[in-house]
């Protein structure tokens, strides 16, 4: 329901996506293999959808792209990070309720 | 929006409890619906793989079990909203469920939203969550490659995981406060027999510590010599029993002790046409086994609810 319309971000484009975007992004980091983060796509994309054209949202698979998330010492997944000007602006661990995501949002929007 | 619709029932929570009340509730045709914040499953999700569910003599994973639950329901017409319950509360016999943006009404409540894992309250863990203190073994273990942790518990969650995670690290210590495991023996027959794992008895963590990078070093106490030592781990896996996702449910329908819900053996709560089933329920083993059945009696119960109190 939804999830494909949430893009993937690699190592490669990660810089230009993430990091350059003059508004804010929000990656969740998630694998195959990793239930909670099933749970939590559904909701992943519903924000996609509901703050279009305010955050970009993309999912970044860890299996296929180790760089990145090594890079911000990811352990743990699911792990949601808003971005804001090229840095880390607030860091989600686990599978948390949509409610808990817009919380973290709307500060920065 | 707020719907005028008094529905039969509905079910809050999409784990094992919620999905087959949801099946028997709509076989009965009634006009049911389930409620689930994240995707469904619940805590199935969280498991590797279950080989004590009965069908599956060769085991099955927990997504495919949690698919095939979410399938049976759907294809018996069962309606499921994303959504998070966030209040609960009566006008008269009408159960009024608030979602926020919009509040749903309804003759009868399922309550099935489970537990979520205890966490041990000591220094540390709050801070170094999601760098290197996991709540998951099956999330979080392939970031331990070779690596050294530590699982916290003696249950049978706690000895699954312990031997899942000797798939990916060097060495796992399971440290447990007792000098026996709670775990069901075939798990213990594993664990013991399983050369990367290493039983630190009566001994509780005390502090986690790390750096910049995680989780580097553990604090623990053997709790009858009362001796402090250190433990060199690269992560810490936790799991110390559960505690019931109740935030929502109002005071007035009972508790235990440990604040799951009391039911009688029909799972009727304090309040007439409330019921709760599965793991967030006071009861002896919480398993998917008795998740389901849980959930088929709460939908027969608020079926002979419904007939009682509102059609004699």
């Amino acid at each position: 329901m939804g999830e494909e319309k949430v893009l993937e971000v690699s190592d490669s484009n990660f810089a230009t996506e993430v990091l350059e975007s003059n508004i804010p992004v929000l990656v969740d980091f998630w694998a195959a293999w990793c239930g909670p983060c099933r749970a939590i796509a559904p909701v992943v994309a519903e924000l996609a959808e509901e703050y279009k054209d305010k955050i970009k949202v993309f999912k970044c698979n860890v299996d296929e792209n180790p760089r990145t998330p090594a890079e911000y010492g990811i352990r743990a997944i699911p792990t949601l990070i808003l971005f804001k000007d090229g840095k880390v602006a607030h860091q989600i661990t686990g599978a948390v309720s949509k409610n808990q995501i817009v919380e973290v949002i709307d500060k920065f929007v | 929006m707020n719907d005028d619709r008094i529905r039969d029932l509905v079910i809050i929570g999409g784990g094992p409890a919620g999905l087959a009340a949801g099946i028997y509730a709509a076989r009965a045709r009634l006009d049911t619906l389930l409620i689930e914040k994240l995707g469904q499953g619940g805590q199935i999700l969280l498991t590797d793989w279950i080989e004590n569910y009965p069908g599956f003599p060769d085991g099955v994973s927990g997504f495919e079990l949690a698919d095939l639950f979410g399938k049976q329901a759907t294809k018996f017409g069962l309606e499921i909203l994303n959504g998070e319950v966030l209040g609960l509360k009566l006008e008269g016999k009408t159960k009024i469920i608030d979602l926020g943006n919009q509040s749903i009404r309804c003759k009868s409540i399922i309550i099935a939203t489970g537990a979520s894992p205890s966490r041990l309250g000591v220094e540390g863990e709050d801070s170094f969550t999601g760098k290197g203190v996991s709540f998951c073994a099956t999330c979080d273990g392939p970031f331990y490659r070779e690596k050294v942790v530590a699982v916290v518990g003696g249950g049978n969650s706690a000895v699954e995981e312990a031997l899942f995670l000797t798939k990916f690290a060097s060495k796992v210590y399971i440290i447990h406060r007792r000098d026996e495991l709670r775990a069901t023996k075939i798990l213990q027959e594993r664990a013991f027999n399983n050369p990367k794992i290493e039983i630190i008895w009566d001994t509780v963590v005390v502090k986690i510590e790390g750096d910049n990078a995680g989780v580097n070093n553990l604090k623990i106490k053997n709790v009858k010599t009362e001796e402090i030592s250190d433990l060199s781990v690269d992560g810490v896996f936790i799991f110390v029993g559960t505690i019931p996702n109740t935030g929502y449910v109002p005071e007035e329908i009972e508790r235990n002790s440990r604040g799951f819900l009391i039911t009688n053996e029909n799972m009727e709560t304090s309040v007439p046409g409330i019921f709760a089933a599965g793991d967030v329920r006071a009861k002896l083993l919480r398993q998917i086994v008795t998740a389901v059945g849980d959930g088929a009696t709460a939908a027969f119960a608020a079926e002979l609810y419904i007939q009682n109190e509102y059609h004699s």
